[in-house]
């Protein structure tokens, strides 16, 4: 059989399959699924409570105004809608980017800008644009698990840092760009989340933002600005965004010469409208558009002009402000929850934004396996931010999505981890015959920290200290609503691979 | 004939009990029957009530698909199923109960220990932990009872690893088996019935990770991250035994239709010695069984005609 009668209802054999392994790039070898990612697929079942996602609550969308919105669209450009669009935006789409950003003190023209399918797009236009395979690319350490596979498509050699409150620490930057430089490396790029960082929750301060931006000045180096939740800050001071603070250098009238800024409506409006944007100096944009041409030709004219309906019509600061009261009190609700059932040695970030609070458990627990304990609710074990998805790095953390569910689910999924972690911490205190007391005795409240001060500072490491059974602070407000949560429901877990 | 495919289900396998499952409707749909799928859910005995079909096929994989959960309720409604009946399934999924069936039927099997999870507090077992030192002796590995894969098996080098390894191999079950580490190559025999349920022993298969990482989950069965050779290069004397040992396994255990039986060709004593059975062999476009299969000269729709043949067989 010819390799071409494949896939016209001829049964294809190992060995057939074992052909086209030839024909598989090498950058495919890159590109693996993992047990992890198996796990992952088993939680998509509608009983589980999924803290996995990294979803905004788009039922608050009222369905009326997205009727509403659509129909002046089909009345005013149903045409153009079903038209293919310029590769770089519409212009009306580009006009609400520059009042998103303006936001958040950005200002920024629409000639240096493209509309991009999801903020994921850029990501994967920057690689397309400056990565060869071995090429060095900087991140944080843990950084943002969607982005993982792509570096990885790009064969890109990834320098991870480890973040603390502060975000990536600057002193540890410029050791390794040096040792980097020692080897005759070149990063071309680092990419960063200053906001609320996924999956860690930490925000880079402003000190280390303006040393970031000096010193991508002094070593001409491109930072990927990943801002996605920027605008959803529950407290504390706005930062500006690196893109402002190198334009502010630069003498260019307001354009960065080293920020490569990447923005997104998915989680200030909706992610199914799929539109990200990225604001690049010139050349670089221009890449990035070549790059777009092969890949989409253009983002969806649909999406782009209900975007434009929307912002033209609706009051989006508004419900900006409604999803930020509603984040913020679930992210409370999630942090009462850790504080209730997460135990003594667990730790975990609180975040002032954004979607993700990072949780890190006693380093013998390995969250990959916790999850396989976990039947009934759902998170990202801490491997996933990292490039190395089997190794040990993050594997006592987990990703837990505080905006995407209702504040009971929440409890109730928080209390189903928390007694799986608690089970182990059991076991393992059976094992080594130190026998560990996994619920959290009532915490006088001097012993208290605030979650974050007024100031924007965060309060809470990011990762554990060494030093074991050493205490989580409790956040300063501990609810009144103590119900007591239902015990996981024990299923057995059977193998995993295929055989 | 009217086929129930059941295929899905909720254990860790269920991505690749589903490509199992469409493969082998396809190759029914050829044989001119009627294949219909089946997700072993809440409700599997519904829509079996709904569809009566003539017999099922068990493209099941891990949890209560091979454990004889799934072949106790196709028992009960009366329907003819492929494969191995629900004691057969029990013996073969428990790697404890196996591997003392082995040891006591002097069939080579790497040595262990098993226990319960229950034990470490109800029986104070965690002050006898120690002895493992003694025996099997470290490097060990620490396997979920009813794990096959990567996912939960840990390897302790020494004592000081053996918690964390425990708590991770207590994730996917209570019970576990604490086995020596044993270094040498991976051997696959599957074993099919012919007519009269006669089992022949298929070619083996080898699969040799690229990547040298230890149990590296991945590459067992991506495309492109292990090779399978097939049959694969061995002394003659060593297939031979590698076949004998199989067909001895499948016996053991009260196979029936088929199965896949795991070796592990020793480095040290060049002996194939017995890791495990497989009750469900994967059936994808990738797996084992079907590569054995070609290499026999059994065509992927001739192998699914013979193991539909062993519902009736029984």
């Amino acid at each position: 059989m010819s390799a071409g009668d494949v896939g016209r209802g001829t049964r294809h054999t190992a060995h057939e399959l074992a052909r086209y392994e030839r024909l598989f790039a090498a950058r495919t070898r890159g590109m693996r699924s993992s047990a992890m990612r198996e796990m992952m697929a088993l939680t998509e079942r509608p009983e589980v409570i999924s803290l996995a996602g990294g979803l905004p609550d788009t039922s608050t969308f009222p369905p009326e105004l997205y009727a509403r919105l659509m129909a002046h669209v089909a009345a005013d450009s149903t045409a153009r809608a079903l038209q293919y669009g310029p590769t770089e935006g519409m212009a009306a789409a580009m006009e609400c980017i520059v009042q998103v950003m303006a936001e958040e003190g950005t200002v920024v023209g629409t000639e240096e800008m493209i509309v991009t399918t999801g903020g994921q797009q850029v990501i994967d236009l920057v690689c397309k644009a400056l990565i060869d395979p071995g090429d060095a690319i900087v991140a944080e350490a843990p950084t943002y698990p969607g982005a993982v596979p792509t570096f990885g498509a790009y064969q890109a050699d990834v320098v991870q840092i480890d973040v603390d409150v502060e975000g990536m620490p600057i002193d540890e930057l410029e050791a390794t760009l040096d040792r980097l430089l020692a080897e005759g490396r070149r990063p071309k790029f680092l990419y960063t989340i200053p906001n609320f960082q996924n999956p860690g929750g930490v925000t880079m301060s402003l000190e280390r933002r303006r040393r970031l931006v000096q010193i991508a000045r002094a070593r001409e180096l491109l930072v990927l600005e990943d801002n996605p939740y920027g605008l959803l800050r529950y407290e504390g001071t706005p930062l500006p965004t690196l893109y402002s603070l190198d334009a502010a250098d630069s003498g260019r009238s307001g354009k960065s010469d080293f920020v490569i800024y990447l923005g997104t409506f998915s989680k200030i409006l909706s992610p199914g409208v799929r539109l990200g944007w990225a604001v690049a100096p010139r050349p670089v944009l221009e890449k990035l558009n070549l790059g777009k041409q092969g890949a989409d030709l253009c983002s969806s004219p649909v999406t782009q002009l209900f975007v434009a309906a929307y912002f033209h019509e609706h009051d989006w600061r508004g419900y900006l402000q409604e999803l930020r009261e509603l984040y913020r009190r679930r992210r409370d609700t999630m942090l009462e929850a850790l504080a209730e059932h997460f135990g003594e040695e667990a730790r975990w970030t609180a975040p002032q934004g954004g979607l993700f609070i990072w949780a890190t458990l006693p380093e013998y627990i390995d969250t990959t396996n916790l999850l396989a304990q976990c039947t009934d609710v759902a998170f990202v074990p801490g491997r996933a931010a990292y490039m190395d998805t089997e190794g040990r790095q993050g594997a006592s953390s987990m990703r837990l999505n505080f905006a995407g569910l209702p504040e009971q689910e929440i409890r109730e999924g928080i209390g189903r981890i928390g007694a799986a972690a608690e089970r182990q911490m059991r076991l393992f205190g059976a094992l080594t015959g130190a026998p560990r007391r996994a619920r959290p005795a009532p915490r006088p409240p001097e012993s208290t920290l605030p979650t974050a001060t007024p100031d924007g500072q965060p309060a809470r490491e990011l990762e554990p200290t060494a030093e074991a059974g050493a205490h989580t602070p409790a956040p300063a407000e501990v609810g009144a609503d103590k119900e007591s949560l239902a015990d996981v429901v024990e299923l057995r877990r059977r193998r995993a691979g295929e055989r | 004939m009217r086929v129930a495919v059941l295929e899905g289900g909720r254990s860790l396998e269920r991505g690749v009990s589903l490509r199992s499952g469409a493969h082998v409707r396809e190759a029914l749909r050829r044989a001119g029957h009627e294949a219909l799928a089946i997700d072993a859910g809440p409700e599997l005995v519904a829509q079996l009530h709904e569809q009566a079909p003539d017999i099922a096929f068990v493209a099941l994989h891990g949890g209560e698909g091979e454990d004889g959960t799934v072949q106790g309720v196709l028992e009960l409604l009366g329907i003819p199923y492929t494969g191995a009946g629900p004691s057969a399934c029990m013996r073969a999924t428990d790697k404890a109960l196996a591997k003392h069936l082995l040891g006591e039927a002097g069939i080579p099997t790497p040595v262990f220990r098993a226990f319960a999870q229950d034990s470490l507090e109800g029986l104070g077992l965690a002050a006898g932990l120690p002895e493992l030192e003694r025996a099997p002796g470290y490097p060990l590995v620490v396997k979920p009872a009813h794990g096959g894969s990567a996912l939960g098996v840990k390897f302790a080098a020494s004592a000081a690893e053996l918690p964390s390894a425990l708590v991770a191999a207590f994730s996917y079950d209570d019970r576990v088996v604490v086995e020596r580490y044993v270094k040498g190559r991976d051997l696959a025999v599957s074993v099919l019935d012919l007519e009269a349920s006669e089992a022949i022993a298929l070619p083996i298969v080898e699969a040799i990770p690229r990547e040298q990482d230890f149990y590296a989950y991945e590459s067992r069965y991506e495309i492109g991250m292990t090779t399978f050779v097939c049959p694969a290069e061995l002394p003659e004397e060593i297939t031979l035994r590698a076949q004998e040992l199989a067909l001895a396994t499948y016996r053991l255990l009260g196979c029936h239709g088929v199965a896949r039986i795991d070796l592990l060709l020793e480095e040290e004593s060049a002996e194939p010695t017995v890791l495990e059975a497989n009750v469900v062999p994967g059936l994808t476009e990738t797996s084992l069984l079907p590569q054995a299969a070609e290499a026999a000269g059994i065509d992927f729709d001739a192998l699914v005609g013979r193991i539909l043949q062993s519902a009736f067989t029984r």
